[in-house]
């Protein structure tokens, strides 16, 4: 009896500094992100995406100048913290990048189905990635403010909900599985809560951003993209609607919280 | 052509603090592709920066260095307006150099 009484005190007394270690652990990580946030390598893609928008590109030869991002053509400042919406042109609820593949378009004549198949990392796509970037970081520390007032934003907001609680999978992990509750974590990473307004820069407040530990730059469709990946879904469409409607629902939820784009990740 | 430097050269006192971000892969050599051959090693080997013209840094990088790397460094006795250039050169032989002026 007494040895199973020592046993149980060594137990608690090993959880306890599992806990201590954690935090400690938490600790040098946030220490570590505070002296990388002085550099972050995402103003190098800022700056190719700035480039980028002004440079006459594709078979008509055109900019992105006159691009449409919700608040009339050109405007980018602002834009980052009301997407996804509604665009009556395309008659579809849009994210940044959805959005910027019908200006590719459009305006550019790019083969936009071409772009939307090419794996990250590749070709357009970081041309892609570089845009979403820099008008992201026109909004910095703006607050998110998505439109809902249209049927089909409404739409898109219930469709994502179901999607982020819906399970499946060789693993039958939903979004919900890792991201449903308070303090949570994989591995050392601190996992926000989505199903409710997670806080200013946290969570969709947060991407795109760099991540060191790669060093690659991502924006939001490769963030989701990589989601699925780690609950083992097929992979969803680039610019899908699926994707698009789950961006809506995160955007929603982060209403009045500062966007810190482009952030800085382990 | 390699993309342009960030470079930020900030005034405190009579010191310049510089913070340079290079755009570069960093290759180390010791990455193996999909088809499992070595990807040959691309980096920055030489780092200089001068101030006003003058040579105030050198370093020798090598493979160990992160990729899109950041550097920061401090200048003693810059003032407002002065210029920082920074240059850089690789395995390649690829250079790039970048000024901005203190503030």
């Amino acid at each position: 009896m007494k040895k199973i009484m020592s046993l149980l005190v060594l137990g608690s007394l090993a959880m306890a500094s599992a806990h201590a270690q954690k935090s400690a652990a938490v600790q040098s990580i946030e220490e570590y992100r505070a002296m990388l946030a002085d550099g972050n390598p995402a103003e190098l893609f800022e700056a190719k995406g700035e480039d980028l928008w002004k440079q006459k590109r594709g078979p008509k030869a055109a900019s992105l100048e006159k691009c449409d991002l919700g608040q009339g053509p050109g405007v980018v400042k602002g834009v980052f913290v009301t997407l996804p919406r509604y665009f009556a042109d395309t008659n579809k609820v849009q994210d940044l990048e959805s959005r910027l593949l019908t200006c590719m378009d459009t305006l550019q004549g790019l083969n936009v189905a071409e772009i939307a198949k090419t794996p990250f990392g590749k070709g357009e796509q970081n041309n892609l990635t570089a845009l979403a970037t820099w008008i992201a970081a026109e909004s910095r520390d703006m607050k998110f403010n998505l439109p809902q007032a249209h049927a089909q934003e409404q739409v898109a907001y219930e469709v994502g909900k179901r999607l982020f609680f819906q399970r499946g999978g060789p693993h039958d992990f939903s979004c919900a599985s890792c991201h449903g509750a308070d303090n949570w974590r994989i591995r050392l990473q601190d996992l926000p809560n989505l199903t409710k307004n997670p806080g200013d820069g946290v969570g969709f407040a947060a991407w795109p951003a760099y991540r060191v530990s790669n060093g690659q730059m991502w924006g939001m469709q490769q963030r989701l993209n990589d989601c699925y990946r780690q609950q083992r879904f097929p992979y969803p469409g680039f610019a899908s609607d699926a994707t698009v409607a789950l961006s809506t629902y995160l955007g929603v939820n982060s209403q009045g919280s500062k966007s810190v784009a482009p952030a800085l990740k382990r | 052509m390699a993309d342009p430097m960030r470079i930020r050269a900030q005034i405190a006192g009579d010191k310049a603090t510089v913070r340079v971000l290079m755009s570069h892969e960093m290759e180390s050599g010791q990455r193996k592709d999909a088809a499992g051959k070595l990807v040959p090693a691309m980096h920055i080997t030489e780092v200089s920066a001068s101030h006003n013209g003058k040579v105030v840094l050198t370093a020798d990088w090598g493979s160990a260095v992160s990729k899109n790397p950041f550097l920061q460094f401090t200048v003693k006795g810059a003032k407002a307006g002065d210029k920082i250039a920074v240059t850089w050169k690789d395995t390649k032989g690829d250079t790039r150099t970048d000024e901005a002026t203190a503030a």
